[in-house]
């Protein structure tokens, strides 16, 4: 440590008595990322990461105006867009970055499922990662309500009725979800409180434990490269790879500056129960391809309820996702799996029609 | 270990586990409970109104119409045929709760969320929606509209 130590600052040389600077920056050194043809993925978990700190210093500064209740959070919103300088802008990029931080998480998660990351020893990591996705799809459905207009009303009744669907607990997840038996101003303190503080923790403990994990085991190779000898070459961490890290971060806010300039996020009417569901109703885009799923469902599939069908199948196709690590026995052993390259495919193709079909397909037909 | 295991008489520890782990147990018990009990929402009496009179006149609504009003908490829907006629359903789609509404192109009863059509007597005709819409009964009584639940 002697010989490190000199040309040391005395505040480091303190710190690191205390703090134990040597040992991080050991750390830090001895990270590496191989280099290969499909080094391009590593970048998207920290682009995500990078999202989600942006989401965390925006959200803070609308909680200083937001009020959550039925008779003021439409109108602070609306303060906030109109009146307080730059309230606009904070709002709009609070909006682009949740949209933008979904899809860089899908796109992380699909290349990890297609380049096989979730093999041995990384299943925790593929389990703290489906962790993250149901949160930040529980922060964009919480987070929908919050403005209280007539979309996001109806989007919440639709959404917080199909938990009713499922047999047996439904009845009972969705009360409790609602904080009665409508969507009323109970409904959004209840999403708020989740939005603000239980989702936030949720995520602290997911992502501290993924990061770990990635620490940890450091970057999986594709079993492709590996079969062909491994990377040629590894870059250092730092500050090889988080430079690179940074330019992608510094361009993916400049998109959302630009995003939020010119498509600032709207507000639309204030929500009434006593209204019909405007015409054109839809939920975020992340949600489109189950909504148009149950758009396409019959009454009845076999003498259940379509719904019923849909939701539940849903849930067993996100328990799926979960498992493959456990699932697909060929890849963990070390062998080609074709099927589960395929059931990724599959995946992503049939997200990718329901979502364009939900955006083309005239809502009034 | 293996002496404890042997000696029936050297359970202190063994003892001193399970009264540890009970009060353990015990202490979450009493922490989730009351926290459980506290998430569930209190039931609020819901208004027990079988009638409703509604704010609008009969000579308002012109033939092939619609209205939402209130009914209780929950809205309902208001509908003067083409043929002259009024009647009311509840305005609560039978599929995943959205409000429903008229539609004069269609001269029928329509959900916008997820593109359920209703007939003018409230029966499920196309798209997802599994039952009828609930049937009101309505009566003209001089000025006012008087809508009830099913007799």
């Amino acid at each position: 440590m002697g010989a490190l130590d000199k040309g040391r600052s005395r505040l480091w040389m303190w710190l690191d008595e205390r703090v134990g600077l040597a040992e991080l920056e050991m750390l830090v050194r001895k990270k590496e990322v191989p280099v290969h043809r499909h080094t391009v993925w590593y970048y998207l978990g920290g682009m995500t990461l990078f999202l989600f700190l942006v989401l965390v210093a925006t959200g803070i500064l609308l909680l200083f105006y937001y009020r959550p209740s039925a008779e003021e959070a439409y109108e602070s919103v609306q303060f906030l867009m109109a009146e307080v300088e730059f309230g606009w802008l904070i709002r709009s990029i609070h909006s682009w970055a949740a949209n933008l931080m979904i899809f860089t998480l899908f796109l992380h998660l699909f290349s990890v499922l297609l380049l096989k990351a979730y093999r041995p020893p990384r299943e925790v990591t593929w389990f703290s990662g489906i962790g993250l996705m149901a949160v930040a799809m529980g922060f964009g459905f919480t987070g929908y309500l919050l403005p209280w207009n007539e979309l996001a009303y109806f989007a919440t009744k639709v959404g917080t009725e199909i938990t009713g669907v499922l047999p047996g607990v439904g009845p009972f997840l969705r009360r409790l979800l609602r904080g009665g038996d409508e969507v009323t101003g109970a409904t959004l303190t209840r999403f708020y409180g989740i939005h603000v503080a239980v989702l936030p923790a949720l995520a602290t403990l997911l992502l501290g434990l993924h990061l770990f994990l990635v620490q940890k085991h450091g970057m999986s190779v594709p079993p492709r490269v590996e079969r062909a000898g491994g990377a040629n070459r590894r870059m250092p961490f730092f500050p090889n790879f988080l430079l690179r890290d940074l330019v992608g971060w510094l361009s993916a806010l400049a998109v959302l500056a630009a995003l939020a300039a010119y498509f600032p996020t709207e507000l639309g009417q204030k929500a009434d129960p006593f209204a019909p569901a405007p015409i054109g109703i839809k939920p975020e885009w992340y949600f489109m391809f189950m909504f148009q799923t149950l758009k396409y469902l019959p009454s009845y599939i076999l003498g259940i309820e379509g719904e019923i069908v849909g939701v539940v199948g849903f849930g067993v196709g996100g328990l799926f996702l979960l498992l493959i690590p456990f699932l697909d026995r060929r890849t963990a052993r070390g062998e080609p799996s074709r099927l589960f390259t395929g059931i990724g495919v599959a995946i992503i193709l049939y997200m990718i029609a329901l979502t364009y079909l939900g955006y083309t397909v005239s809502p009034t037909k | 270990m293996d002496g404890e295991a042997r000696n029936p008489a050297g359970t202190r520890r063994g003892f001193l586990n399970w009264f540890l782990g009970t009060s353990a147990g015990a202490f979450l018990l009493a922490v989730l409970y009351p926290v459980g009990r506290y998430l569930i929402p209190p039931t609020v009496g819901e208004s027990a109104a079988a009638t409703v009179t509604l704010p609008i006149k009969p000579e308002e609504m012109r033939p092939n119409t619609g209205q939402i009003f209130k009914f209780g908490s929950r809205p309902g829907i208001l509908v003067r045929t083409p043929a002259g006629e009024l009647r009311a359903f509840s305005a609560v789609c039978t599929h995943l709760n959205c409000t429903v509404q008229y539609r004069p192109d269609l001269n029928h009863i329509w959900c916008a969320c997820h593109n359920g059509h209703f007939d003018l007597t409230g029966r499920n005709i196309g798209g997802p929606p599994p039952r009828p819409l609930d049937a009101y009964v309505v009566n003209v009584r001089g000025n006012q509209i008087v809508v009830s639940k099913g007799a």
